[in-house]
């Protein structure tokens, strides 16, 4: 008896704490909306089509022909071709490039007089903030046959090139790097900052050198941050399809044919839709993977 | 004799100076071919410099017309993106509930994912709805590859805001919609500001979604444009593409300088600047 009243004094409170949290948390509804709409509602759509024979035109209806997509991919030498493509575009423009040269940067600027800090800093920059296709027409003009490369080593009495024709994929690579280091050096620029200065000092007393210095103090305290910096290299560097179609449009034949742009071609030019969103979905997967990987390292932020 | 400071300052300026002329070698190429009459692929000393490749391309077909398209588009979409991502980061910077963190978390795993792999999905799917070659469709979808960063980014500057003021307006009876209008939003103008520029930023570069999702010429934005136009041509005048790539490329290094102090903050704040 008692306990029935206590549960009919409840209800109501128990109402009202529902309405105040659905309309504390209302203003969440639009944005989830929209995501659900047109950011979830793509990936489900993918993982569906990813399973049918889906064509561009001229085609009935589309029939589920199971895991047919993915068979056919791990035994096509193009796919198989692209993505060893995309391994060495992400391994050198990436891993190698930006953070590399990202890391050697925001190192140099520390030292550097101001001046040649601001100007780096502003070159870089710009290459990173200017829109993504004009920079691919600014590499295209490096690289070309006719280009300012060939012209330097014109001038150097070095031996010229066709460098999109010879090494498209380095190309597009150090174009990648061109682009994107400025985020590297930004994000390693504020890791560095943060390291006090009194280690690097008594280091310095200790009679470690540079490299050392390096290597065992310097590394490991920034290590978050080049975790950070990989994954979001990595993620970015996945999806580049402008600046590869406009300097190369993934040629000559396909040696700059990354999956991105293997992707297109084949959903598009080749008007194979199933067979392109199977390559999406591995490539989704694959991104996602690594966001896993960044979660787990950003955990404890959030 | 110098001191081994003086030393060291002086490697890592030479060493400064010779990547930050190889970085800007293209831009060089950009800004000397625009003014070059005559341009190629080379880097090359106008003689005389004249402004003939600007008026050329300073017309409604190759400028006007798409500078505009993609004001309407990105400008559009970066309204979408703000007005939903304020009030989405207000209740996640303010309250605590059982989903906030899955919330968050999901939302930093979707900035992380590659938009460029969605794009063929998307395709199919603005087909099937008719969205395909409209430009709120397009805006629209744009709006949604932004949000999660954009929320992202709005709770972190939120956070900033302390809590006081809110207080005493929830005790005078606001409702929510004022007190984020009223109070946390002014207070937080310039982290609003980082936000807004920064997605117009990221869109107005952005390639790869409108050329996927417009097809009719008289929308495309520039970034799709400049492509079609200059791509197309069989010999292609580089002085023009060269005025036209800089007049397209000074709205965002403009919008950048603005918010550039602030975003060394985002930069460390929120680590997930990549969209």
């Amino acid at each position: 008896m008692s306990r029935n009243r206590t549960r009919s004094r409840n209800r109501p409170r128990a109402r009202t704490r529902t309405r105040t949290a659905l309309l504390r948390w209302s203003p969440l509804a639009p944005a989830t909306v929209l995501l659900l709409l047109f950011l979830a509602g793509p990936i489900g759509y993918c993982v569906g089509i990813a399973f049918t024979d889906t064509q561009l035109t001229g085609q009935e209806s589309a029939s589920f022909v199971g895991l047919a997509n993915f068979r056919h991919a791990v035994t096509d030498p193009d796919f198989l071709h692209a993505v060893v493509l995309t391994l060495v575009f992400t391994v050198v423009s990436s891993l190698l490039g930006q953070n590399t040269l990202g890391l050697a940067l925001a190192g140099l600027m520390r030292r550097a007089s101001r001046p040649l800090r601001t100007l780096t800093g502003a070159v870089v920059i710009t290459a990173w903030v200017i829109p993504e296709i004009v920079a691919a027409f600014l590499l295209y003009s490096f690289f070309e046959r006719r280009g300012t490369l060939n012209a330097l080593l014109e001038w150097l009495r070095l031996p010229t090139q066709n460098w999109l024709f010879t090494l498209p994929i380095l190309a597009v690579s150090f174009a990648n790097v061109w682009r994107g280091t400025a985020f590297s050096m930004l994000l390693y620029g504020a890791a560095l900052d943060g390291i006090p200065q009194e280690v690097t000092e008594s280091a310095e007393v200790d009679g470690a050198g540079g490299p050392r210095r390096l290597w065992h103090i310097t590394l490991p305290m920034i290590r978050r941050s080049i975790g950070t910096n990989l994954m979001l290299n990595t993620l970015q560097t996945l999806s580049v399809f402008g600046l590869i179609w406009t300097m190369t449009r993934g040629g000559p034949g396909n040696r700059s044919q990354t999956l991105p742009v293997f992707m297109y071609d084949q959903a598009f030019l080749k008007s194979l839709i199933g067979y392109g969103t199977a390559v999406a979905l591995l490539l989704l997967l694959v991104g996602a993977l690594f966001a896993a990987a960044y979660l787990r390292l950003m955990r404890e932020e959030v | 004799m110098m001191s081994r400071r003086t030393r060291r300052r002086l490697a890592a300026d030479a060493a400064l100076l010779v990547v930050a002329a190889a970085f800007a070698l293209p831009l060089v190429w950009l800004v000397l071919s625009s003014v070059n009459a005559e341009a190629t692929l080379r880097v090359r000393l106008p003689k005389p410099p004249t402004l003939h490749n600007f008026s050329a391309v300073l017309t409604d077909e190759i400028t006007f017309t798409p500078m505009l398209n993609s004001l309407l588009l990105c400008g559009g979409a970066t309204l979408i993106t703000v007005v939903c991502a304020a009030p989405a980061a207000y209740p996640l910077s303010r309250f605590r509930a059982r989903f906030s963190r899955p919330y968050l978390l999901t939302l930093l795993f979707a900035t992380c994912l590659p938009i460029t792999a969605v794009m063929v999905p998307v395709y199919g799917l603005f087909v099937q709805v008719n969205l395909i070659d409209t430009r709120y469709g397009t805006a629209l979808f744009l709006a949604a590859s932004q949000l999660p960063f954009a929320i992202w980014l709005m709770k972190n500057f939120m956070d900033g805001v302390p809590k006081a003021l809110e207080e005493a307006a929830w005790t005078d009876g606001a409702s929510w919609p004022q007190t984020l209008l009223r109070i946390v939003l002014p207070l937080m103008g310039p982290g609003l500001a980082v936000v807004t520029v920064y997605t117009f930023i990221m869109m107005w570069g952005n390639f790869f979604v409108p050329f996927m999702l417009l097809l009719s010429p008289e929308q495309l934005p520039a970034s799709v444009s400049v492509f079609t136009f200059f791509g197309s041509k069989g010999s292609v005048a580089f002085g023009e593409l060269a005025a036209f790539s800089l007049l397209y490329s000074t709205p965002v290094i403009m919008l950048y300088v603005l918010i550039a102090r602030r975003l060394g903050g985002g930069v460390a704040l929120g680590g997930a600047v990549k969209g």
